[in-house]
């Protein structure tokens, strides 16, 4: 008998199709809007869970649900109203106030079942083109943070040198070449001794004649270095994106020195790109007087003269002393290490010849008493007063550590009694303060929601339009055919929207025409094997071998055909940027989808409608 | 219901000198034109600024115009975008202003100019080497995806075909920036993703004529190879037609109903289509008789039967 499929084929087309339908599904209900509270590197505890609880039932506002899943709670709501409404009573709570631990983000929560949601089914993730939102580009000052350490580097041998009681002529720098002249071959020889062995990263070599020994950073150093800013600029971006209250904030390294920033959702991009354009300094001071006297200035609101009141991130209130004793830009480098002694998680801080000077003199006297770090946000907001815009300089300053002083110390020193996570932190934080790689918004793309509302609308319908257009196309022409071609498009269709849900790939406007082009070529399979039948049925093959042979003869060319358009679709995934690569990837998946449903899918429909009998005519 | 009820016997290869002359023409005009014209790159390639603002009400340009003038802005370009509700101003990159300022203060001007709320829909900025980077990558991308599909098509099949299905291609992606040189109409990413998918298809319509060519040379004992390019052309003309049409429904709806954002996109691709099209009847089996092509060309390789019996 002819064509007739093997009971698997069947069972596997069905089981395919069920698989997509279901994984296809949460794309069909909405998205509610809720609130995301997070807290920084921790769990929300029980505790804090049952205290919003209690607020919400003592509001007014309706909610949905409250969901404490992974350390976070997501409260999901009516209306975008309510959403506002309940992020205000939320931020008035005493244990949110003041405190900087918590993100309390606006956001829209997929309104998945919980019985597509037990089987990990979620909706597509839409693009910034389609939610809104803002996409940064920075780039990293790579030459200034050389340069940085470059300066460092030559103060520091300055002093060595002097220290060592090596008279020498000068140190310059020349394209990234440190030129030391000295006086005559006797020190030169004794400096290059004296340097060789205290900068050791280095690569020297001696000019006789001139009396010069040149150094130079190595490749090594450099890659470090690199590496290093690119690592801390990316944290304090994170940090600052905490603040602006987002949702799903993307922060990624991307190539050698850049840095993206996405923020779905956000509308006012001024506003974002004034934090994150931050810039941020440190100081190190004494604390003044004890722990009640400082809960004590906090409720009083009595402050004794010498001292000033800051609070830690979790909103406790400390007292510190007026006088600084070092600040960030006096701060060479900071980084997490083991503590020898100990063997517990530490920050070491080198500073330079100055601050060295400072903190040798302060903590010589104040052996035993607590010696606190200060970081500090300026930023320039622009504000609207009386109809006008003004550049506001706001100054977020904040205490991020606390330590004894447990010996006098000067240039290098550790801050001990940490974390693993919580070292790592402040030695970045450290870092961040000393500012070491500016950088600088190289690309910007932001959507407003209006725009991403208009799109995700547009899309649709075209994509419906063009889908009808198609399918009322195929059955005129084809007829019966036509239908099986139809079926097996919509399937195709599902399966392809079950694959980026499962994937969790992005959806965006040009991943939409993907969609829509994948439409129009699917059918291509389709069209090459219904005319392949209707030649054969012309040279007088009986309906059943023309099926046979027509499936048959079109395969390698579908194929050939096929694969031809993948690679264009590869080399456009692996050159493309975001919303190209979103391109490639919904016409990657439809040409792989639409092989299996246009070839195996309708063959199924074929063989079911007539295979295994004899026909007459074919409806084509 | 069907295009062509009995079988087809066209004779397009007997006209294939005036279709070669066509080719040339439009070729070396698309050529002249991105020479001397050149193309209208988006910001995406030359860097600078993009700014799009929604108004309740239609709105007027000359008031705009001359706001942004006034402001300091004087090589700001306005225009309706889509509607006359909807305009975009572009910028090229400058240094004085800093580059988060320069997106608020245009926005200020553009709501200090009119009574209405103005309502910002989409800010991009692209800095000038990220749109030096994007172009080098563009046209990288652009030689590479020709190079896969040149070892593939090589690897499938014959020396003289894959030739001719790359001269199509060649032919296909000239023309298709031509027409964007010529019109003017602004050559940014996604144009440069729809060139990429130009390719796949055109290429994808040359090798459904060069299988079947293919196909017959090695069914046919008799013919000369004329009349057997056109005997596949005929053969796969229904497919070639039906393919293009039901492509061109989806791209026609996208390019009307898919926004603004898409129109360059959807035109290029609708452009491709119609030019694909026409090569993969025309260009490859053209090339084929240039290269004096025949039966031999297609015959399978004698399989390589010596036995190995050198091996100890």
């Amino acid at each position: 008998m002819m064509n007739q499929y093997p009971v698997w084929k069947y069972l596997l087309l069905v089981f395919v199709i069920l698989f997509g339908s279901i994984f296809a599904l949460p794309n069909l209900y909405g998205e509610d809007p809720s609130v995301l509270i997070s807290k920084r590197s921790e769990s929300i505890d029980i505790a804090t869970k049952d205290r919003i609880v209690d607020l919400l039932k003592q509001s007014t506002v309706n909610y949905k649900s409250l969901e404490h899943n992974d350390g976070k709670i997501l409260i999901r709501l009516s209306s975008e109203d309510a959403q506002l409404s309940v992020v205000d009573q939320i931020k008035a709570l005493d244990m949110f106030k003041n405190n900087n631990n918590y993100t309390i983000a606006l956001n829209l929560a997929p309104a998945t079942p919980a019985w597509l949601q037990s089987i990990s089914a979620a909706p597509m993730y839409l693009g910034l083109d389609l939610r809104g939102g803002v996409h940064f580009l920075m780039e990293v000052d790579m030459d200034s943070a050389i340069k940085r350490l470059e300066d460092i580097l030559m103060s520091d041998m300055r002093s060595h040198l002097r220290d060592k009681k090596i008279r020498y002529l000068g140190v310059t720098l020349n394209s990234n070449v440190i030129n030391i002249k000295f006086r005559d071959a006797d020190n030169m020889e004794q400096g290059r001794i004296a340097l060789k062995s205290e900068f050791k990263d280095l690569e020297y070599a001696t000019d006789e004649e001139n009396l010069l020994v040149t150094a130079k950073l190595t490749e090594v150093v450099i890659r470090n270095e690199k590496r290093s800013a690119i690592q801390q600029n990316v944290t304090t971006l994170r940090n600052r994106v905490n603040e602006l209250g987002v949702a799903e904030p993307v922060i990624q390294q991307q190539g050698d020195s850049r840095i993206v920033v996405q923020l779905p959702g956000v509308q006012d991009t001024a506003r974002a790109k004034e934090i994150l354009g931050a810039t941020a300094t440190l100081e190190f001071r004494l604390t003044e007087g004890t722990l009640t006297e400082w809960h004590e200035a906090e409720k009083s609101g009595h402050v004794p003269l010498n001292a000033k009141l800051y609070h830690e991130r979790n909103g406790d209130p400390v007292l510190l002393k007026r006088r600084v004793i070092v600040t960030g830009d006096q701060i060479n480098d900071a980084a997490s290490t083991i503590d020898q002694q100990s063997g517990t998680p530490a920050v070491s801080v080198r500073l330079d010849g100055k601050g060295a000077k400072k903190m040798g003199e302060t903590t010589r006297e104040n052996v035993g008493k607590p010696m606190a770090v200060v970081f500090i946000e300026n930023k320039v907001e622009t504000k609207t007063i009386d109809g006008k815009d003004i550049k506001v300089r706001t100054r977020t300053e904040e205490v991020i550590n606390i330590a004894t002083i447990r010996d006098s110390f000067s240039k290098n020193f550790q801050i001990t009694g940490l974390g693993s996570t919580e070292a790592r932190d402040l030695a970045l934080l450290l870092r961040a303060g000393a500012l070491r790689a500016p950088v600088e918004i190289v690309e910007e793309r932001t959507v407003g929601p209006s725009l991403g509302k208009d799109n995700i609308e547009k899309g649709f319908t075209s994509v419906v339009i063009g889908f009808v257009l198609v399918l009322v196309f195929m059955v005129v022409y084809y007829r019966t055919f036509g239908i099986f071609a139809n079926i097996a498009l919509t399937a195709n269709l599902v399966i392809i929207v079950a694959i980026l849900s499962l994937l969790q790939a992005t959806l965006t406007l040009p991943g939409i025409a993907g969609i829509v082009l994948t439409v129009g070529m699917a059918v291509d399979a389709n069209v090459l094997i219904f005319e392949r039948i209707r030649e054969e049925l012309r040279n007088g093959n009986s309906p059943q071998a023309s099926i046979h042979s027509g499936y048959a003869k079109a395969f390698s060319t579908i194929a050939d055909a096929n694969v031809t358009t993948l690679i264009a679709a590869i080399v456009l995934f692996s050159f493309g940027t975001g919303p190209i690569k979103g391109f490639a990837i919904t016409l990657s998946i439809g040409i792989l989808t639409s092989m299996f449903t246009a070839i195996m899918g309708t063959r199924a429909l074929v063989n079911l409608t007539y295979g295994g009998r004899n026909v007459s005519k074919l409806s084509i | 219901m069907q295009i062509f009820k009995t079988k087809l016997e066209f004779d397009f290869m007997g006209k294939r000198k005036a279709a070669l002359g066509i080719s040339l023409l439009l070729i070396a005009f698309s050529i002249a034109s991105i020479a001397i014209r050149g193309l209208n790159f988006g910001i995406d390639f030359t860097g600078g600024y993009l700014i799009e603002v929604g108004y309740p009400e239609a709105i007027e340009l000359t008031p705009v115009r001359s706001a942004l003038e006034k402001a300091g802005f004087k090589d700001a370009q306005a225009q309706h975008f889509g509607t006359s509700k909807d305009i975009l101003v572009r910028l090229a990159p400058r240094n004085d202003i800093n580059q988060a300022d320069l997106t608020t203060q245009v926005l200020n001007v553009l709501q200090s100019s009119t009574e209405q709320t103005v309502n910002m829909r989409r800010v991009e900025f692209v800095g000038p080497q990220v749109g030096e980077e994007l172009r080098e990558q563009g046209g990288m991308a652009m030689l590479i995806a020709l190079l896969g599909i040149l070892i593939y098509i090589g690897f499938r099949f014959q020396f003289k075909s894959s030739v001719g299905a790359i001269l199509a291609l060649i032919h296909d992606v000239i023309i298709t920036i031509g027409v964007f040189s010529v019109i003017q109409m602004e050559f940014d990413l996604t144009v440069l993703a729809a060139i990429l998918a130009v390719i796949g298809y055109s290429l994808n319509d040359t090798v459904v004529v060069l299988d079947r060519i293919r196909e017959t040379f090695r069914a046919q004992r008799k013919g000369t190879p004329l009349s057997i390019l056109n005997l596949s052309i005929n053969g796969t003309l229904s497919r070639t037609l039906m393919t293009s049409l039901t492509t061109l429904l989806v791209l026609v709806a996208l390019f009307f109903l898919g926004g603004e954002v898409i129109h360059g996109f959807a035109f290029a691709l609708i452009v491709g289509v119609f030019v694909g099209t026409y090569s993969s009847i025309y260009v490859a089996s053209t090339a084929l008789l240039l290269m004096n092509v025949s039966k031999q060309d297609f015959l399978e390789m004698a399989k390589d039967d010596s036995p190995v019996d050198d091996m100890p």
